[in-house]
């Protein structure tokens, strides 16, 4: 079964504020992460490997320090890892995105199983997986909590639809998205992140894809647009308690009292 | 075509340096002959246009929309049931979309797929003008291969301007896959809609991964989706007449897609999203051990324990228990936080609460923007003298 995991670049923390006299974003510091999500879909790809054989590859879409979670993907296990990453690529939305992704895929050979995290913690739209498995023309499934059988043919999951569990078969090649916590990631290996090998490493440009038309990526290939940012509303009546600690909690069992709110 | 043009002649390295030092997202580079342009991370926030040095770069669109807004009207919310009962968020739906179809005089329709209209008739007591049915036994249970079909059919008859989802699981399934296939907009968790006179509908949510909003337009294509959380907006009272009509629609062919073996109902288990009561603790929590004293508060208010994402990426907590943009949405009567300091993202899980209390040592936290008490102490303090106050 060959396998591949869609991986993200994210800001390592979420310490993004807007300047309200300017209006400009500010982020502090410049450290990133893998989205934590995409640990579970890559652990699950690697015990499947460790099961069932074949292989687990990653691919990311973005800016070239981008392979630094491709580097790390392949210290925690993962066999090669491509990242798409092209100027027409600037400015996509989810379904810029998504459509580039799936036209990376393609041109990466053919996998058996697509697998992403939920959603990521930067833009948390939980919608890429879908997209991108509409463009490939592949059949997916979202939130999945186990796999409880593998044949040749595809796979039988749970897939968790809030109040109801549904058992399904998927027939390969399909995309599924993975719930948080049904696994434990396991952490990269020190000694995979030394022998790390270049050449398991490589970049994919529009040059590369099938499509090649600069009007379906980036800007140009995003119905959505941003029309504006602007900071969250304040509350405007708020009252701010004083005192010690004990006069201030003393005062908030009253109020609760008062609200019969208990 | 809209682009990014980096007038190069302009840019010397006084200009080049401030502009990569301007962009949040690190987006802007020197390409291989050292012209300087977005790369991908670029997410057209356009700050390098407004804020960068003057003329260096312009955002240029060159408008070339051929649709004819007109020819799409209705604003659908798509009903989605298990075949018993309607999912809460669809009446929540309507609601918003009534509100959104009167600035520009549109109908409200509901689409109902399933293998039997049993329970469609409800959503007209719920503002609904016309409920479109599309019934077939292959419809029985939710398979994102036939029900994007069957979406996608709806749009092709229908032609609606505007399609709200629920975000939901399934939602969050079927409503990408659908815009994908029709090449449209689709966006996520929206917390705030409104509806411009060109029907253009303007979606709010927070975005970039920080303590901002994004109003986004879908203005080149139809239908714009979105996809809007339970408990964000509020529901319409029940009217004791029925108005509009169910109109049962012809299914075509359409693909099966993979094969339910067994549907399993989870086990009722206590949520958040219900409680009245809401002890939420955060960061500010020293050790795992604590978060037994915050459970005695939750239990003594008669409400439950949630938190922050922090704890639940710390494995302190689980995932059933967090509020926020990647948890759940709460609208409890109290909600009170500790420790919290209330990123945009936890914010949008609970907004809509009755009443907020803020417990925090940070006087500037955020969450202090949208609580309606503001306490700037020691968590644990307060904890204890509440504990004592409470006998």
């Amino acid at each position: 079964m060959n396998i591949l995991v869609c991986i993200k670049q994210v800001p390592a923390s979420s310490d993004v504020n807007i300047d309200e006299e300017t209006g400009t974003i500010i982020r502090d510091g410049v450290d990133s992460k893998m989205n934590p999500y995409d640990l579970y879909a890559l652990e699950l790809g690697l015990q499947l490997k460790e099961q069932y054989g074949g292989c687990v590859d990653v691919v990311s879409m973005g800016p070239p320090q981008a392979n630094e979670v491709l580097e790390e993907a392949i210290a925690i296990g993962a066999d090669k890892g491509s990242l798409l990453s092209d100027r027409a690529f600037a400015g996509a939305d989810v379904l810029a995105t998504s459509y580039t992704l799936a036209q990376g895929i393609e041109s990466l050979g053919n996998y058996d199983l697509i697998l992403c995290g939920k959603q990521t913690t930067d833009g948390d739209t939980a919608q890429v997986g879908a997209e991108i498995a509409e463009f490939l023309d592949f059949d997916h499934a979202t939130n999945i909590l186990n796999i409880d059988n593998v044949s040749d043919s595809g796979v039988s999951v749970q897939m968790n639809l809030g109040d109801v569990i549904y058992h399904q078969d998927m027939k390969f090649p399909c995309v599924l998205t993975i719930e948080k916590d049904i696994n434990t990631p396991r952490l990269p290996s020190y000694k995979r992140k030394c022998q790390l090998d270049e050449t398991k490493i490589s970049m994919s440009s529009l040059a590369d894809f099938k499509d090649q038309d600069k009007m379906h990526y980036g800007l140009n290939g995003s119905p959505t647009s941003v029309e504006k940012v602007f900071p969250p509303d304040k509350n405007t009546e708020q009252e701010t308690f004083t005192g010690t600690p004990e006069e201030m909690a003393i005062k908030l069992v009253n109020e609760m009292k008062d609200l019969k709110l208990i | 075509m809209a682009y990014l043009k980096f007038n190069q002649n302009k840019i010397g390295d006084k200009e080049a340096q401030a502009l990569i030092e301007l962009c949040p997202f690190n987006a802007i580079e020197r390409d291989e002959v050292g012209n300087l342009g977005p790369n991908s991370a670029c997410k057209n926030c356009k700050i390098c246009v407004k804020k960068g040095p003057v003329g260096c770069v312009e955002f240029i669109e060159e408008d070339e929309s051929t649709i004819d807004k007109s020819e799409w009207r209705g604003i659908t919310v798509f009903a989605e049931h298990d075949g018993n009962a309607i999912n809460p968020v669809v009446f929540e739906l309507l609601n918003k979309a009534r509100e959104l179809a009167a600035v520009i005089n549109h109908p409200v329709y509901a689409l109902w797929i399933g293998d039997k209209a049993n329970g469609a008739e409800e959503l007209l007591h719920y503002g609904a003008d016309k409920v479109f049915t599309y019934l077939d036994p292959e419809l029985k249970n939710f398979s994102v291969i036939p029900y994007t079909a069957i979406f996608e059919q709806f749009i092709d008859e229908i032609k609606p301007s505007s399609c709200l989802v629920g975000a939901t699981n399934l939602g969050r399934s079927l409503g990408p896959r659908i815009a994908a296939r029709l090449r449209t907009g689709m966006t996520a968790d929206c917390t705030r809609l409104e509806m411009r006179e060109n029907t253009d509908l303007v979606q709010i949510r927070p975005a970039f991964g920080g303590n901002i909003m994004a109003k986004i337009l879908t203005q080149k294509t139809r239908p714009q989706f979105c996809t809007v959380r339970e408990k964000i907006f509020n529901a319409m009272e029940r009217t004791d007449e029925a108005q509009g009509e169910i109109v049962n629609m012809d299914v075509k062919k359409f693909p099966l897609g993979s094969k339910v073996n067994k549907v399993e109902r989870k086990e009722k288990i206590a949520n958040i999203a219900d409680a009245e009561i809401l002890v939420a603790i955060g960061r500010g929590l020293k050790k795992q051990d604590d978060i037994a004293k915050f459970q005695a508060l939750a239990d003594k208010l008669g409400g439950q324990l949630a938190s922050s994402r922090a704890l639940v990426e710390a494995g302190w907590m689980p995932a059933t228990a967090q509020i926020g943009l990647s948890g759940k949405t709460v609208k409890p009567k109290l909600l009170i936080t500790f420790g919290i300091s209330g990123a945009v993202q936890f914010a949008a899980g609970m907004n809509n609460c009755e009443r907020i209390v803020a417990v925090n040592t940070d006087e500037k936290a955020p969450i202090f923007d949208v609580a309606h008490v503001k306490i700037v102490a020691d968590m644990y303090d307060i904890l204890e003298h509440m504990m004592k106050e409470l006998g």
